[in-house]
């Protein structure tokens, strides 16, 4: 979902004067919604700019990634990055049809990452205690 | 072979039950805005759809929350906090937050004049947003804003 949300706010900056380049792991929704410029590097969901702890890893691909804003020329053209993850267990699992939903519910209530997180947003003044 | 998401996504959800989505797909040429300068003298603007906040600042929430973050760019690693409805995919980013919004990587990249300077305050959205209505007249609009408050002369927007 959210790789379809790159394309339709790239498409949107775009067409209002600013040049983009969505970065993402989602090749099927990439080719889908065609944003101007994607780059494709096919390592699991929550990863698009790189391994966990991996600093050599995360500046290769957001150095290969930026090159596309001069390679890519052609409106919807994507470039692959040819980086490989590695242990390939993941596309098993991502590709699966069964198992439950796995999204959180759905309501308006902000969803803090940690307890004390709404404290310090009360304490900000950003949320009403 | 890379994994085909919609699919699967689709299939996942018939078999729950649920009406099948209907995922976006372009039938037009994508609208295109050339650089008008070199990346190593560009201003670079950031977008994360991963639910990025700073601590201090108010989380996301799941039902299509619409509404952006601005997050300085030389926000602590150790402040930076997620909140998405596919809470499932934030397990590495949470404990490194790099896998997802990139700015050590920018930092460093501008440090070699690889990009001409980074946009002082980066954006973040909570891309599970169903209605695409919404992200075009809601969740677009505003990181265009943003982003030329900014004065950018391109953004990289990272999909999580």
């Amino acid at each position: 979902m959210c790789h379809q949300t790159v394309c339709l706010v790239a498409r949107h900056l775009e067409t209002h004067g600013i040049t983009t380049l969505c970065l993402g792991s989602a090749l099927d929704i990439f080719s889908a919604g065609r944003p101007p410029r994607a780059v494709f590097v096919d390592y699991p969901l929550g990863h698009s700019a790189g391994k966990t702890f991996d600093p050599t890893d995360q500046l290769a691909v957001v150095r290969a990634a930026l090159g596309g804003f001069a390679s890519l020329t052609t409106p919807g053209d994507i470039l692959r990055l040819a980086n490989v993850w590695g242990d390939e267990a993941w596309r098993a699992e991502a590709a699966s049809t069964r198992g439950e939903d796995s999204r959180q519910p759905r309501d308006e209530t902000p969803q803090f990452q940690l307890p004390t997180d709404r404290d310090a947003a009360i304490a900000s003044g950003a949320l009403e205690a | 072979m890379s994994v085909n998401y919609m699919q699967a996504i689709r299939a996942r959800y018939e078999r729950l039950g649920y009406t099948p989505y209907r995922w976006y797909e372009a039938d037009d040429t994508p609208p295109w805005t050339a650089m008008t300068k070199p990346l190593s003298k560009a201003r670079v603007g950031l977008l994360s759809t991963s639910g990025a906040y700073v601590r201090g600042q108010v989380a996301y929430h799941y039902k299509d929350d619409t509404s952006i973050r601005a997050l300085p760019n030389n926000v602590a690693q150790a402040d930076l906090r997620f909140s998405h409805i596919t809470e499932n995919y934030l397990v590495d980013a949470k404990r490194d937050p790099n896998c997802i919004v990139p700015l050590t990587q920018l930092h460093t990249l501008r440090d070699e004049g690889v990009i001409g300077s980074l946009a002082e305050r980066v954006f973040s959205c909570m891309g599970g947003v169903y209605s695409q209505r919404r992200v075009r007249e809601e969740v677009a609009p505003a990181v265009l804003q943003g982003l030329r408050a900014e004065q950018v002369d391109c953004a990289l927007l990272v999909a999580m």
